[in-house]
């Protein structure tokens, strides 16, 4: 397997569970290690966590004990920058439309802003990647779109490298600008397609939304069908 | 309709108590074990046997109580015991926090460890007793390690059953923000099991109070155990019950002390979802 990502592009890695998408977003996070080859960012292998490359994970994880402002502080904290987080803290809560809930409990938060400060949490160490393992997949579906579009738009702005794992078409048309459809046994990339969208058109409802998602939904069904195991999904299902 | 048929009240009720329901059935309590304290007195002094054993009624009792409250002997008696406690939980906390979290953290080690700490575990602490008599060169020395000895356990155990039930993901967010094994620590690690080491240790409290007035009984000539041990020997027997009412009353509000500390770490919030 061998891919490039660019600065300030937004990728998705799209396939069916288990064909090591989840594996591939730890990689690029170093968290785990690839058997064979390398994961390389800017010229750097990757071999440990870094501030600069974060993750984000299906559950929000938000440390029970601490507001909602610790919780964000946390990288900053972790990486000697203590000094930043009055200042920094307010902003990334601010990015999030959270700003209002800084000395609450985390515990006292719906989901979706939990999963809010999660990012939040993830944005405080200006990283220049951030990879998000699913992370919309625990939300009901207005809170998820509404996540899709606003991290897709902070991470534009911000000038931020986004991969996401998904196994949602709708997502990966609505936010990414390339996706890489995986395949399993072994794991490869079977498809890498550019998502050709403007901002408005991934609101969804265009002719344009329905072409790519069409479009992708046709290529993640026949990447699954030529897979070695056997295919019970229903993509007439899929494709609601 | 305002004409609302009036139902006759029927039956007795309790006064709604309200908030102050838990406090008055507290007194309640104490109040009926005033009685039954008193009830035995009484049987004590009408007996032709026991008549000698009077002072251990409630009025021979309190009375000598607020003597030994008013010249000072109440604190002299407790000083040293608490002193004694104090530093045995110390040890017990300084040894059962950080082994408690490497057997949670460690499977391996838990595998290990498990089968000679539960055989330690239940070996009386009081059975130690030759031994730490033969090991300290001092008195205090041999009570501190005998009340340690009873604490460890509870406190032990409990981290590691905190450590054990510990979010992965708290661990695995940490890493991924750049968290040292020192942060790991401190802002992970202790902050999730710190209800979990203040209920071992208001557990192991409970047994080193316990084990302190007997361990008392060794050479000392200060303490709880010493003025019970003392009061018999001078057959004072209302100054006996009174040092008991007093280990009792010190006992229960090191137990609320510990209560009121869960109490202000605990970070579950029942109303949170």
């Amino acid at each position: 397997m061998d891919f490039e990502i660019h600065q300030g592009e937004v990728v998705a890695l799209l396939g069916r569970s288990g064909c090591g998408k989840s594996t591939l977003l730890h990689m690029l996070a170093g968290l785990t290690h690839p058997s064979e080859g390398q994961v390389v960012i800017n010229g750097n292998v990757v071999e440990h966590p870094s501030p600069k490359w974060v993750m984000m994970f299906q559950a929000p994880s938000l440390y029970p004990w601490m507001t909602v402002a610790q919780n964000a502080g946390l990288g900053l904290k972790f990486t000697r920058r203590s000094y930043e987080i009055a200042k920094r803290v307010p902003e990334v809560l601010d990015l999030v439309d959270l700003g209002a809930f800084a000395d609450r409990n985390a515990q006292e938060l719906s989901g979706g802003q939990q999963q809010r400060v999660a990012l939040a949490r993830s944005l405080a160490p200006r990283p220049e990647m951030l990879l998000l393992d699913e992370p919309f997949s625990a939300l009901d579906a207005f809170t998820r779109r509404s996540l899709q579009q606003d991290v897709r738009k902070i991470a534009k702005d911000l000038g931020l490298t986004l991969v996401i794992v998904t196994h949602d078409v709708g997502e990966a048309v609505r936010m990414a600008d390339r996706v890489l459809v995986l395949k399993a046994n072994p794991g490869r990339i079977a498809e890498d397609t550019q998502i050709e969208l403007s901002e408005e058109e991934r609101g969804g409802g265009s002719d344009a939304f329905g072409r790519e998602h069409a479009r992708l939904m046709s290529i993640y069904a026949e990447v699954a069908e030529m897979g070695d195991a056997p295919v019970e999904n229903d993509f007439t299902r899929l494709s609601e | 309709m305002s004409d609302v048929t009036q139902l006759p009240a029927t039956g007795f009720s309790l006064p709604k108590l309200g908030r102050f329901r838990g406090l008055a059935n507290g007194i309640l309590g104490i109040g009926i074990l005033l009685v039954l304290w008193w009830l035995g007195g009484w049987i004590v002094q009408n007996s032709d046997d026991l008549f000698a054993f009077a002072d251990f009624a409630p009025a021979p009792t309190l009375s000598r109580l607020w003597e030994m409250l008013m010249d000072g002997e109440v604190v002299e008696m407790s000083g040293p015991s608490l002193m004694r406690v104090g530093l045995g939980l110390f040890y017990a906390i300084v040894i059962g926090v950080p082994v408690g979290i490497m057997i949670g953290r460690m499977k391996r080690l838990n595998e290990v460890a498990n089968v000679p700490f539960q055989f330690l575990r239940m070996i009386s602490p009081l059975s130690w007793m030759p031994i730490a008599v033969m090991a300290f060169s001092t008195w205090d020395g041999a009570i501190i390690f005998l009340i340690g000895m009873a604490a460890v356990w509870p406190i032990l155990f409990s981290t590691a059953g905190g450590v054990r039930r510990i979010d992965p993901a708290w661990l695995k967010v940490a890493r991924n923000l750049g968290a040292n094994p020192l942060h790991m620590l401190f802002s992970v690690i202790l902050p999730a099991i710190a209800v979990d080491i203040l209920s071992g240790i208001r557990l192991a409290l409970g047994v080193a109070w316990v084990v302190l007035v007997p361990a008392e009984y060794l050479g000392v000539t200060s303490g709880l155990g010493y003025a019970i041990n003392d009061a018999r020997d001078t057959l004072e027997y209302d100054r006996l019950a009174a040092t008991v009412v007093v280990i009792g009353v010190i006992g229960f509000a090191l137990d609320a002390l510990a209560g009121q500390l869960i109490r202000k770490f605990n970070w579950v919030r029942s109303d949170g979802h």
